[in-house]
């Protein structure tokens, strides 16, 4: 079972979900944490990961050999990301914008392009509280590609059904979100009853669709907000698997990086309920 | 000297974390813009261009809408296609697959795509074009505090970064066009493509971090994305009596990195409320604590970009 726990807007509590999702679940199954958000990952603040292993994320990118490239330029045109350029006899590569797609290096006519890899990022693994395996990608600063490292991430793993896999996803409704989403058997969309919380979580719906993933609805910070939300979700037939209420001292002690159900641990329970209404869901539109 | 006509500085406000409250305050920094006592020409960017809010809170009178054209995305002809699987082998993304329809053929899954073109020059028989995709619009729209350059990536497209450049380079030309002094951006959450695209070749970052253990370590990671690019940046604690401790951490932090904290905002019910009415709040609850937080740090801010002395 793989769920990604996504939200559209940030900060409308994902990983407080995604973590406490995973500290629920550890008693009865195995589970295993992505933090896909590989940009500005927090998973491991709540579930205080040891790690023992640390790979670099690559993408392979050109490089040309100067006694093969007869600066035909074909790379030039083949390449559809502007990452080759040619300067008088001489192309020249730019990293940060190529996608390690490998066409240059087929297409090249004189076989004189290789690959190498460069590193764009990092993959760790350890192994968190109560035995929860945990994976994160991190994005080096100053790099602008996320996609490529959450592919990477989810592959350091094959979906199994021994496990439950939580992708806690990035925020917003882009590229990054889709990678994140791309395979899973449900998302969880976090959502806070606000304009804000509301019109992005339109965006998440939007895709969530087009994808054919089953969703389900955690309404964040409950009560703080006005109906819109609630006619949304009576329109788009979003079963709401879980609310939680506003509470200023939850929210201090989250700051602490304490996670919902080390404060509130009646939670543990009510997220077990909401992993089996998922299972319901999955297991009645394909299994 | 004199002759040239001062180009319009940018303020880049960013978080890393998302819903620390960068466009509520981006909002209110608008509001405050307009009509200060001493106003300043503004022209406003909202650059979280697949989660896009401030017109939410700024209610444009909306412009019309542009295409955004961004990559395109490889389709297979099923009439052409002979089933040799030379695309599939070249294809780094997974997209690729037997057509669900039509028996014996390729399909490619135009979300898994990242428009390579990888297979378009494997195909032996030219059955594969890039067909160029609309990922979303972009408007310049007006609103009571001035102008608004927005976007809306369509859902779950890519190019994020292609588009902020696009509205960031339509605002600076049309500040250029009116004499605008000063351009405000509201940034995307993260560090990554989009945030490189909003940062950019701006004057001043202004970071809107909030006093938890996610928001400093955040925080680091978006200070560190400005420095590579040398772009001068303070921060500003949002929320910030809600875990005083983790404001302290804050505070320490910069002082040891010697970035100047340029305000702090208490955590205020009236903040989310005004969100609510879809008002800024300094409209909305004026002399509520965060509004005349929110006040001080724009003075602040004004004074840091040396703005009002192009005005004088």
């Amino acid at each position: 079972m793989q769920i990604a726990v996504a939200s559209g807007k940030g900060g409308t509590g994902k990983t407080t979900i995604a973590t406490s999702l995973a500290l629920s679940l550890a008693k009865l199954a195995k589970v295993r944490y992505f933090d896909c958000d590989v940009e500005a990952p927090n998973g491991h603040i709540f579930l205080k990961p040891v790690f023992d292993q640390i790979s670099p994320a690559v993408i392979l990118i050109p490089q040309i050999q100067p006694e093969k490239c007869t600066a035909c330029g074909h790379c030039v045109e083949v390449c559809q990301f502007h990452a080759l350029a040619k300067v008088g006899k001489t192309i020249l590569v730019f990293p940060q914008l190529c996608h390690g797609c490998g066409s240059c290096t087929w297409n090249c006519p004189e076989n004189a392009i290789i690959e190498v890899p460069n590193p764009i990022g990092t993959l760790e693994r350890g192994m968190a509280r109560e035995n929860i395996a945990f994976l994160r990608g991190q994005l080096t600063i100053s790099e602008p590609m996320a996609t490529p490292i959450i592919r990477q991430l989810k592959k350091m793993e094959q979906p199994s059904e021994e496990f439950v896999d939580i992708f806690d996803a990035p925020p917003g409704a882009s590229c990054s979100v889709v990678e994140t989403l791309q395979g899973v058997d449900f998302a969880l969309l976090v959502t806070e009853p606000t304009p804000f919380g509301l019109h992005d979580l339109k965006q998440m719906i939007g895709i969530v669709r087009d994808m054919n993933i089953p969703a389900g609805l955690v309404i964040n910070r409950d009560g703080i907000g006005d109906d819109s939300l609630e006619e949304l979700i009576q329109e788009e037939k979003l079963p709401i698997l879980l609310r939680v209420p506003f509470n200023r001292l939850l929210a201090e002690k989250l700051a602490a990086g304490q996670s919902l159900v080390d404060v509130m641990p009646e939670y543990r329970e009510v997220l077990v309920k909401l992993y089996q209404e998922i299972r319901e869901i999955v297991g009645g539109s394909d299994k | 000297m004199k002759t040239q006509v001062p180009k319009a500085k940018q303020l880049i406000i960013l978080s890393g974390k998302g819903g620390t409250g960068k466009t509520s305050i981006s909002a209110a920094f608008a509001h405050l813009s307009a009509t200060d006592q001493r106003p300043v020409q503004t022209v406003i960017v909202d650059a979280d261009v697949d989660a896009a809010n401030l017109g939410l809170v700024l209610k444009p009178e909306l412009g019309p809408a542009n295409d955004f054209w961004g990559s395109s995305l490889a389709v297979i002809n099923p009439d052409l296609c002979i089933n040799c699987l030379a695309c599939s082998a070249v294809c780094r993304y997974d997209a690729i697959f037997p057509d669900p329809q039509i028996a014996d053929v390729q399909w490619i899954d135009p979300i898994a795509c990242d428009g390579c073109a990888a297979c378009v020059y494997a195909c032996p028989v030219n059955a594969i074009s890039m067909v160029k995709q609309q990922e979303g619009n972009w408007f310049h729209s007006k609103t009571a505090f001035g102008p608004l350059f927005h976007a809306e990536l369509f859902p779950g497209k890519e190019n994020s970064g292609k588009l902020v450049t696009l509205i960031r380079q339509q605002a600076r030309l049309f500040a250029e066009d009116t004499r605008a002094n000063l351009i405000i951006i509201d940034g995307p959450p993260g560090i990554g493509c989009p945030v490189i695209s909003a940062c950019a070749g701006t004057d001043f970052g202004l970071i809107i971090t909030e006093p938890s253990l996610a928001g400093l370590h955040d925080l680091k990671r978006v200070l560190g994305t400005l420095r590579h690019f040398h772009i001068p940046s303070v921060v500003c604690i949002n929320k910030a009596d809600i875990y005083p401790e983790g404001a302290r951490a804050i505070r320490e932090f910069a002082k040891a990195e010697n970035i100047e904290l340029l305000g702090e905002i208490p955590y205020d019910e009236n903040l989310p409320k005004s969100m609510i009415n879809g008002d800024p709040i300094t409209v909305s609850f004026p002399d509520s604590p965060a509004a005349l937080a929110v006040r001080e740090l724009w003075q602040k801010v004004l004074r840091s970009l040396d703005v009002q002395e192009d005005l004088a």
